[in-house]
């Protein structure tokens, strides 16, 4: 039986991912006194600290230029917005207990103790205007990758109960129930089946051996269940020996959002154990941005060892097979933008993939100015389209997506993300827009030349 | 003692005793934190390579963010440019480092240093100015900065006044400018100064991480 509260109930009609009964707050979760809260974030936080990161909190210069790279600075000019500034707290904390001149801190009183209410005021800027889309760790002069540093932060705050109340239910809705909307194994067998239907295709679940296992995310299973059959289109036209399973496909991973180390271990060892019963030699990630760098990039890290397959989000299997020549698809006669997810391209290195099935569709692409690597955030990831209060902000910065698609002219964006998508999609009800996003993998398979 | 003889003699071996146990020990303290191995598979080798890359490719911002980065970029390069000309170029500037080390190369004219150390400090007030007044720069500047400005300062003006005979003796306004050098000498271990060492560090560890992703450095 689920352990999960009913206190924010799902609002799965939205566009958006997200749980009813927003308010404006700081959030606080579990019953502990101040002082253990401040206690369990800064251990928590410092627990995280290598050689890595100590580096980044020693580098910083105050020079501000991280700021004109953030979408919430350059949209408000707001200096709170000023993405090291959002490390702060975090920075005193370290200089005052973990740096090499701490005692000396601690001696004269330098550096103050952080509170409990700092903590509080430093939530909005943790999670409610940091997508972690890294656009400032490529414009910082010392190098330093700010947005790993803030999900360092986040661990902290997590393990002291003061992250915002959405994101937290999301992500304990994943750990308890397998999927942060209520997809649900059995409610997946039946969209699969819908699918499987809808599209005249085979979905293959729980097969005893796959060469690839699939997953999917489930905003795409709740919202965007197009993408199973599509999905399955492709791969039954490869030919592929391939397979979701019951047991890991959901590939979603709050618990990394959220800041829970040991809710994000559990959503990726759902997958790789899936990967291991059925053999699989690749696992392909669906259109979904973190989900693909909490595999990709951090799944070892979590598996403790390397990975026994390969993955690839779907947008680079679709290169790899059309490049060879595997997969024939037809030109599409569209004008269309694209919009890189941050955690695929800029934080991942697969920004080429989508050009390269863009370009084999034939497809007239309009860049957006900047792009690829550069591309603006939609302003959704991180959890921040979980979290209510966060909406005038998160609207304000779609404002620059907004600018920037209009001036491409085109009329439809393409994208390999859907929590971007869901993002896009809520903004553009928000602001009675008319352009719309579109998933790349749904326009190949309805493209495939069979 | 003489205030010159005090700064030629004791006050420079307590400055260069004090900056290099800082700057070993500053040091040591981070190659002992915890080294996180990335056991991913990369998508591209020639990690390190990538990492030496960043560390000269962050000299100069991508070009989507120069815009917005150039009157920061200017100064900073002006004032970091003016420094150099300053310390590496001058004829008793070179003396004293041919002292140490037995290295010795050509000075430049008199001319171009008295220059350069014009434009540095007028970088460097600037520069100050900037902080104090710019929204971002003035809510995240903390003692560090404002300090480290002006232990950076006063070994430029000191060494003007000096060169320029104004103020005070020269003898006077000799030992201040060296004592203003040995308390930069001090301060750099404790302070963002050490910055021109650790970001090889910072530059080299992110370049090699998004290296091996594949990714934009």
């Amino acid at each position: 039986m689920s352990k999960v509260t009913e206190k924010y109930p799902l609002d799965t009609h939205e566009q958006r991912l997200t749980v009813k009964d927003p308010h404006p707050r700081h959030d606080t979760q579990g019953d502990v006194d101040e002082d253990e809260r401040l206690r369990r974030a800064m251990a928590n936080f410092a627990k995280n600290m290598n050689r890595t990161t100590a580096t980044y909190m020693e580098a910083c210069v105050h020079c501000g230029q991280c700021a004109e790279a953030c979408h919430y600075y350059v949209q408000t000019e707001d200096p709170k917005y000023t993405p090291i500034w959002k490390l702060e707290i975090f920075k005193q904390a370290y200089k005052r207990e973990n740096s090499p001149f701490g005692f000396f801190y601690r001696l004269f009183g330098f550096k103050r103790h952080i509170t409990v209410e700092q903590l509080g005021e430093w939530q909005e800027l943790i999670y409610d205007s940091c997508t972690m889309c890294g656009r400032c760790s490529l414009i910082c002069p010392m190098g330093i990758d700010i947005a790993t540093l803030v999900g360092q932060a986040r661990h902290g705050m997590f393990k002291a109960g003061l992250i915002p109340d959405e994101l937290h239910e999301v992500a304990q809705r994943a750990k308890e129930e397998g999927s942060p909307l209520g997809a649900t194994a059995s409610v997946f067998e039946d969209r699969a089946e819908w699918m499987g239907d809808e599209f005249d295709t085979e979905v293959n679940i729980d097969q005893e051996q796959a060469d690839i296992l699939v997953a999917m995310s489930s905003i795409e299973i709740m919202k965007y269940p197009h993408a199973i059959g599509a999905t399955a289109k492709v791969l039954n036209a490869l030919g592929e020996s391939w397979t979701f399973r019951t047991e890991g496909y959901e590939a979603t991973n709050f618990g990394m959002m959220a800041g829970n180390t040991e809710w994000q271990k559990a959503a990726t060892m759902k997958i790789i154990n899936a990967a291991i019963a059925c053999g699989a030699k690749l696992v392909v990630l669906p259109e979904c941005g973190h989900a693909y760098g909490a595999l990709r990039w951090q799944g070892a890290a979590m598996y403790g060892k390397p990975l026994p397959f390969k993955v690839q989000h779907i947008s680079e299997f679709l290169a790899d097979v059309i490049s060879s020549g595997r997969l024939k698809v037809k030109k599409v006669d569209q004008t269309v933008t694209f919009h890189d997810p941050c955690q695929v391209a800029r934080r991942g290195g697969a920004t080429e993939a989508p050009r390269v099935v863009m370009e084999a569709l034939g497809l007239d692409l309009k860049e957006m100015a900047p792009t690829g690597d550069f591309n603006w955030c939609c302003g959704g990831g991180g959890g921040v389209v979980t979290i209510h209060r966060a909406d005038k902000l998160r609207y304000k910065v779609f404002e620059l997506k907004m600018d920037q698609v209009e001036a491409t002219g085109a009329d439809t964006v393409l994208s390999t993300c859907s929590n971007c998508r869901q993002s896009y999609n809520d903004a553009k009800e928000h602001f009675h827009w008319d352009k719309n996003m579109e998933s790349l993998l749904e326009l190949v398979a309805e493209n495939l030349v069979e | 003692m003489e205030l010159l003889d005090f700064a030629r003699g004791p006050g420079l071996q307590i400055a260069v005793l004090i900056f290099v146990a800082g700057l070993v020990w500053r040091l040591v303290h981070l190659f002992l934190a915890a080294k996180k191995s990335d056991i991913s598979e990369a998508r591209m080798g020639g990690a390190r390579a990538g990492g030496l890359k960043t560390i000269f490719s962050r000299f100069r911002h991508h070009e989507p963010f120069r815009e917005r980065t150039r009157n920061g970029s200017v100064l900073a390069y002006t004032m970091h440019i003016g420094l150099v000309i300053v310390v590496l170029g001058s004829a008793p500037h070179i003396l004293f480092i041919e002292s140490f080390t037995g290295l010795d190369w050509t000075p430049l004219p008199t001319l171009v240093i008295h220059l350069a150390a014009a434009v540095t400090v007028a970088a460097l007030l600037v520069g100050l100015g900037r902080r104090l007044r710019h929204p971002v720069l003035r809510m995240i500047s903390n003692f560090d900065d404002y300090f480290s400005w002006l232990i950076t300062t006063l070994p430029v003006v000191t060494g003007l006044l000096t060169v320029a005979h104004v103020g005070g003796r020269y003898e006077t306004l000799l030992a201040l400018h060296i004592l203003s050098f040995e308390a930069f000498l001090i301060w750099f271990p404790f302070g963002k100064l050490m910055h021109s060492i650790i970001v090889f560090g910072s530059r080299y560890t992110t370049g090699i991480t998004f290296t091996r992703r594949g990714a934009k450095v």
